[in-house]
């Protein structure tokens, strides 16, 4: 157990409705917790100043009325880039200074309707632009495996405080990789749902084509209720699709590891990945395979592409989405007067970091006049061939099965100067964003450094179920367990 | 084409509109905000529409609605398949720094208006129509080193409608702009009000020799009423060929229309013109329309005003003018359409005895007080129930035509009830055999010479001595009344 109450949902709503604890209780140990930590690990943006209060509420609640959900009290944490109406969002970024949102995320919303407490936001690249959390504007957040290390990115944050155990559940958003990569650098699960699964409401885009919310959990049922709480079509995002959120737990009862058709696209698994990676995943691969599924080769011939397509359409839609951050209405406006051409040019200046304006200059030029047909509308055509690869792949296979990382969690400073080596942290999970498709990584041990290994599942679309009954096979061998982290951390917060 | 292009100086002008124009809708086109004009600053407005972050755009069905209704009036074909997509540029009143528009494959494609000028009828088509959202309002007036911006219009659901270079004269785009605004308002699409800038217009216009290569094209933009774009027009033409004569070459520019010096002035060459990195809004997803959609606007298509202005020629004897001039003022022919229905509900009036007196009644009094005071003039005390009282009056003999005018204008004039007018001036027609008889021989014994002459086969004498009468009785006579008992008098039946 990751805390003293629980190691899943259903243990916490047990506890809960035998008395043995309070809501309260709870609350107050994990912002306790991140109050002891939270100092060394900077996983959390802030802690929620009504948690408590909310927790003593439903309490009450729950005495008269009982708790209509096993969510009703269970405590998560949230990516700041999802809003919560009358709270800061800042994105991790200086433009937002002082912004205040009017309007709570739908997915957020969903959850606070089945009676989940927030506990605070956590941390993340600026905009959700990175792959270490490095480019935070307010300071990167540390590997709980090993302080000196990245925990991921862009939703690093997130993915620490689970395994940390400041929050037994947190939400992200991944566009290229952004939950799955730090779930693996953390030890943690992470789920990206298939695009239209969730709604985008309220998660202040980088790439709107491609983001996509999803759960950091423990365990699979975990990460499987949060889903079905948070999905379904909603009236505010028109890119949702009109799907049964409770399909995702049909498909988790009945899926089967026997006779699983598990797809092997071989050459992922070649030149560029760490062996122990290789090796790790080689193990799980033989436990499924000993648990009754079977491998098929198949080839995903556009998806090398897959990275260049990326960095083409994220920047693009970057660039647009981030040209309402002007000074004029909300946010940060330069202190320096003149005219509006230089009070635009000074508040994105000052307000947006390095990386992000690097992604701002890739789109913008992406999308000019005389190279939009050489890059973004080229890579439009790409983007049609990797979906299409994806879609005969799963004509042979029930899932693939691929590194969600090709290296272990780097150390700090390691790839800042080089952002191409950066970008190529996500060569693996990339492609299920380009392609729409459900993904997930779940633990599949550890290196000989004590580092994390994810491994990460591809399903075809809304086959979210499917994929976590498979995570949660392969999490009974492979539970990372605690971060040394965790146990050092219990006096003293001065790890460094 | 039925007629030749007029030439100017001999130069052949060429000019497409573009046209935009706010949708009747109760909402904005991607949020459940008010779409009215008039409002306080910054009233109508939400997280959505100020480009708050996390916010998503939600197409308004309404707003497909009308824009089809348009496109199917003007014989468009209607794109089963269109693209939202995102037109870039920083500018405090657009607040999500990109304009949401159809670009590379709009709502409706083809179509085409007739129009009509002095040099005769022709076609001209429409290249397309397409859906997108206004921007707001910076304000600068008033306000010292500052400007504000007022973002109620941000997001207001247009219709952009892009003429095909086919227009020949400014006579001709301000006839084209005329029955495009007809249309829009007869299908409800639109309420086509200028002043409030619901109805927009750009002009892109070169000069050529006729028959000759297109010239080089100059945009200019936001001319704001029909007198404004025939003068802005005008003054460009000019300009033009002023300038290629004298050796110079016209560069692609776009140009702003100062109606204070009736001149055009250049705002930003080709060269500065801005990249707006068009690509599909990701947050919409390809606007699929229903074919039965398109039916069912079809089916409902109100009477367009083509088909109307033919109606009224037919059904009530009005010339093409006539009818055109009624149309063209769609309230103006509602009155008139209503007014003729009560008359034939009167003995009086009834079997078409006061539809040609109720026609020139509405086409020089009524189109008059209109222009003078606006479309209130067509309800209230002035309304066409109480208006035709006045026109069985003169059927009936009781009133005068020049009497009614004078009523009706007295009534515009206080808002006062035309009868309550006629019973307070004690206004009667002089129908009295006696008192007609003394005005009619006193007429013709002031006029003996006349009376010869009449009598020696010059005909048209008679309506000098009607009118003679007439100004005698200080326009009570009745004329039908004078014209029986002249007739008489003069000894002559015919």
């Amino acid at each position: 157990m990751r805390n003293p109450f629980f190691s899943s949902m259903a243990e916490f709503a047990a506890g809960r409705d035998e008395g043995r604890f309070s809501i309260e209780e709870v609350t107050r140990y994990f912002l306790g917790r991140a109050r002891e930590i939270d100092g060394t690990l900077h996983a959390c943006l802030f802690l929620s100043d009504n948690a408590i209060n909310r927790a003593r509420q439903l309490d009450n609640r729950r005495q008269r009325e009982g708790a209509p959900s096993p969510f009703y009290g269970f405590p998560v944490m949230i990516k700041d880039n999802l809003e919560i109406k009358g709270s800061p969002t800042t994105c991790a970024s200086r433009i937002l200074e002082g912004y205040r949102s009017l309007r709570t995320a739908t997915a957020v919303r969903r959850l606070l309707a089945q009676g989940a407490v927030v506990l605070g936001k956590t941390n993340l690249d600026e905009f959700a632009m990175g792959s270490s959390t490095e480019n935070s504007a307010f300071g990167p957040t540390k590997n709980p495996w090993d302080l000196r290390r990245v925990p991921g990115g862009s939703s690093g944050g997130s993915a620490a405080a689970v395994a940390a155990g400041i929050a037994p559940l947190a939400l992200g958003s991944d566009t290229g990789g952004s939950i799955r990569q730090p779930a693996a650098f953390c030890g943690v699960i992470g789920v990206k749902p298939t695009y239209g699964r969730i709604s985008r409401s309220g998660l202040v885009a980088f790439a709107s084509s491609l983001d996509q919310i999803g759960p950091f959990a423990t365990g699979a049922e975990d990460a499987l209720e949060c889903l079905v709480a948070m999905a379904g079509q909603d009236p505010l995002d028109m890119t949702t699709v009109a799907r049964d959120p409770e399909e995702m737990r049909r498909d988790f009862d009945r899926t089967s590891l026997s006779g699983l058709r598990l797809g092997i696209p071989e050459a992922l698994f070649g030149e560029g990945l760490d062996p122990e990676i290789r090796e790790r995943i080689g193990e799980v691969r033989q436990r499924l395979v000993g648990a009754g599924a079977r491998e098929e080769p198949v080839g995903l011939p556009h998806s090398a592409s897959g990275i260049n397509v990326y960095y083409v359409l994220a920047t693009s839609e970057a660039a647009s989405n981030l040209c309402r951050f002007d000074g004029v209405r909300y946010g940060r406006r330069t202190a320096k007067a003149g005219a509006l051409r230089e009070m635009y040019e000074e508040t994105r200046d000052e307000g947006f970091g390095l990386e992000v304006k690097r992604r701002i200059l890739l789109g913008t030029f992406a999308l000019s006049a005389g190279y939009q047909e050489a890059f973004y509308k080229k890579a439009r055509k790409v983007q049609a061939m990797i979906r299409r690869d994806f879609l005969e792949a799963f004509t042979r296979c029930d899932l693939l099965v691929t590194p969600t990382s090709p290296t272990p969690p780097f150390a700090f400073g390691e790839k800042t100067g080089d952002p191409l080596s950066m970008y190529l942290s996500d060569i693996y999970t990339i492609t299920a964003n380009l392609a729409g498709l459900p993904a997930l990584s779940v633990p599949a041990g550890r290196d000989k450094n004590g580092l994390p290994v994810g491994v990460h599942l591809i399903g075809p679309p809304w086959s979210e179920g499917r994929l976590l009954k498979v995570a949660g096979e392969i999490s009974r061998y492979y539970d990372p367990g605690l971060p040394p982290f965790h146990a050092m951390s219990a006096g003293a917060g001065g790890v460094r | 084409m039925s007629v030749g292009s007029p030439l100017f100086r001999g130069w052949e002008v060429v000019v497409g509109l573009e046209v935009h124009t706010q949708l009747l809708t109760r909402t904005k086109m991607f949020c459940r905000c008010e779409n009215r004009f008039g409002a306080p600053p910054n009233t109508l407005v939400c997280p959505v529409c100020l480009a708050h972050p996390g916010t998503l755009p939600v197409l308004n069905a309404e707003a497909v609605r009308l824009g089809l209704r348009a496109g199917l009036a003007a014989g468009c074909t209607v794109n089963l398949v269109s693209v939202f997509e995102r037109k870039h540029y920083f500018y405090p009143d657009l607040p999500k720094g990109y304009q949401i528009s159809q670009y590379s494959h709009p709502l409706l494609s083809g179509g085409s208006l007739r129009v009509r000028t002095a040099e005769g009828e022709r076609t001209i088509r429409i290249h397309r129509m397409h859906l997108e959202e206004d921007a707001g309002k910076n304000l600068h007036a008033g306000i010292p080193d500052k400007s504000h911006v007022d973002l109620n219009r941000a997001g207001v659901p247009l219709l952009e409608i892009v003429s095909e270079p086919d227009i020949r004269s400014p006579d001709e785009a301000v006839d084209y702009l005329k029955r495009l605004r007809q249309l829009l308002r007869a299908t409800r699409v639109s309420d086509g009000n200028m002043e409030e800038g619901s109805f927009r217009c750009d002009i892109n216009l070169s000069v050529r020799r006729p028959g000759g290569a297109f010239g080089c094209r100059v945009e200019i933009k936001n001319v704001n009423s029909f007198r404004f774009v025939h003068k802005a027009m005008l003054f460009e033409i000019d300009r033009q060929i002023d300038a290629i004569e004298a050796g110079e070459t016209i560069r692609q520019e776009t140009r702003l229309f100062d109606p204070s010096s009736g001149r055009t002035k250049p705002m930003r060459s080709k060269e500065e013109a801005l990249d707006y990195r068009y690509f599909p809004d990701p947050d919409l997803p390809p606007l699929v329309v229903d074919p039965a959609l398109i039916e069912e606007e079809r089916r409902g298509m109100p009477e367009l005003p083509e088909s109307r202005a033919a109606r009224l020629v037919a059904s009530a004897k009005l010339t093409v003018a006539d009818a055109e001039t009624l149309v063209g003022e769609e309230a103006l022919a509602d009155y008139f359409e209503e007014g003729l229905a009560l008359l034939e509900t009167i003995p009086q009036s009834a079997g078409g005895k006061g539809r040609e007196r109720w026609t020139s009644f509405i086409l020089s009094e009524v189109l008059r007080e209109l222009n003078r005071r606006g479309e209130a003039v067509l309800s209230g005390e002035t309304s066409a129930a109480r208006t035709v009282p006045l026109i069985v009056k003169v059927c009936s003999g009781e009133l005068s035509f020049s009497q009614a005018k004078e009523v009706y204008q007295t009534a515009a004039e206080e808002g006062t009830d035309p009868l309550a007018i006629v019973s307070r001036a004690g206004l009667a027609q002089i129908s009295g055999d006696g008192e007609l008889l003394a005005f009619v021989e006193a007429v013709l014994a002031e006029n003996p010479a006349e009376v010869e002459a009449y009598r020696g086969g010059k005909d048209r004498l008679f309506a000098f001595f009607v009118g003679g009468v007439m100004k005698k009785s200080r326009g009570k006579a009745n004329p039908e009344k004078v014209g029986e008992i002249l007739r008489e008098k003069l000894g002559r039946t015919s």
